[in-house]
């Protein structure tokens, strides 16, 4: 396979309906108990008016997209691809309610020889989130990388 | 717990986060996670499936950990003040360790009427070693506001 094609792939648009439940869940996983992820009451006295996704929960985009992602990839093993960086860019608030559309893109592929000889894959998502009301909220961008064989670090 | 708030005023440079420290790391929070994230890599979850792709256990997911990463961000800057949030995942965190994440701020800036800081954060495990390496961007709120 040569990385270089995978440059321009798209995924298809998906759609992310942000829920309580989901929110309350994703919170409890990283444990964080504010109030803000699981009390609805005292989270509309705030000023997002609603119960809040924490600063990673688009991570949760995995639970509504099968196609395209890392394990759909051609020529990438899942055993030895690793999140090698994750970046995050906030423009508003998502809130319970809220229903995202997510697009994806690969944007980057390249090769660079590993530390220990054997080649390494590296393949750059980017993704944009969109609410309901057609507002960008969230840039993110995943780069994966797939190791030369078994993962040292 | 009320509403946490960092008032631009009240940060300087240097200023360091309070450090959050995660209970210790089982099969079972990265199990949660996998299910509240959707990420069902077996590499994180089925012990076989880690141990015949080469590895001597399962390990958590990054993202797990920049998690953790993200709660000690909220709990010291207050929600909704990101506005960048960066990592690179240098070390893979195992069932057993204990996660510290730390924070600190390196810059303040006035861009017009907009406040911000700039930090560095990590996280390490119970060896000290650097597991999650990061920055923020954040927009702070002013008193005078």
């Amino acid at each position: 396979m040569n990385v270089l094609d995978l440059i321009g792939k798209e995924i298809p648009p998906f759609e992310i309906p942000v829920e309580r439940g989901k929110i309350r869940e994703f919170a409890q996983a990283i444990d964080d108990d504010n109030p803000i992820y699981y009390d609805p009451v005292y989270a509309r006295s705030t000023r997002f008016g609603g119960i809040l996704a924490p600063p990673t929960f688009t991570t949760t985009k995995l639970f509504w997209h099968r196609e395209g992602s890392t394990a759909d990839l051609p020529g990438l093993d899942y055993r030895y691809v690793v999140h090698g960086e994750e970046e995050f860019e906030y423009l508003k608030p998502i809130v319970a309610g809220d229903v995202l559309t997510c697009e994806g893109k690969i944007t980057h592929a390249y090769e660079k020889e590993g530390k220990r000889g054997g080649k390494m894959i590296f393949v750059v998502f980017d993704y944009a989130f969109y609410n309901q009301r057609g507002e960008k909220v969230l840039l993110s961008r995943s780069t994966m990388i797939q190791t030369g064989g078994v993962i040292e670090t | 717990m009320g509403p946490k708030v960092l008032y631009f005023e009240d940060a300087q440079e240097d200023d360091e986060a309070p450090t959050l420290v995660t209970p210790q790391i089982t099969r079972t929070h990265i199990v949660r996670y996998a299910g509240a994230s959707g990420d069902f890599n077996p590499i994180h979850t089925d012990e076989i499936c880690a141990i015949r792709a080469g590895n001597d256990r399962v390990f958590a997911m990054g993202m797990m950990t920049a998690g953790f990463l993200s709660h000690m961000i909220t709990d010291w800057l207050g929600n909704g003040t990101l506005r960048k949030y960066g990592i690179r995942f240098v070390a893979r965190v195992w069932p057993g360790d204990t996660i510290t994440c730390k924070g600190r701020i390196v810059e303040k800036y006035t861009d017009g009427k907009r406040k911000f800081i700039k930090g560095d954060v990590h996280a390490e495990n119970q060896n000290a070693q650097k597991v999650i390496t990061g920055s923020i961007l954040a927009e702070l709120p002013s008193r005078n506001e």
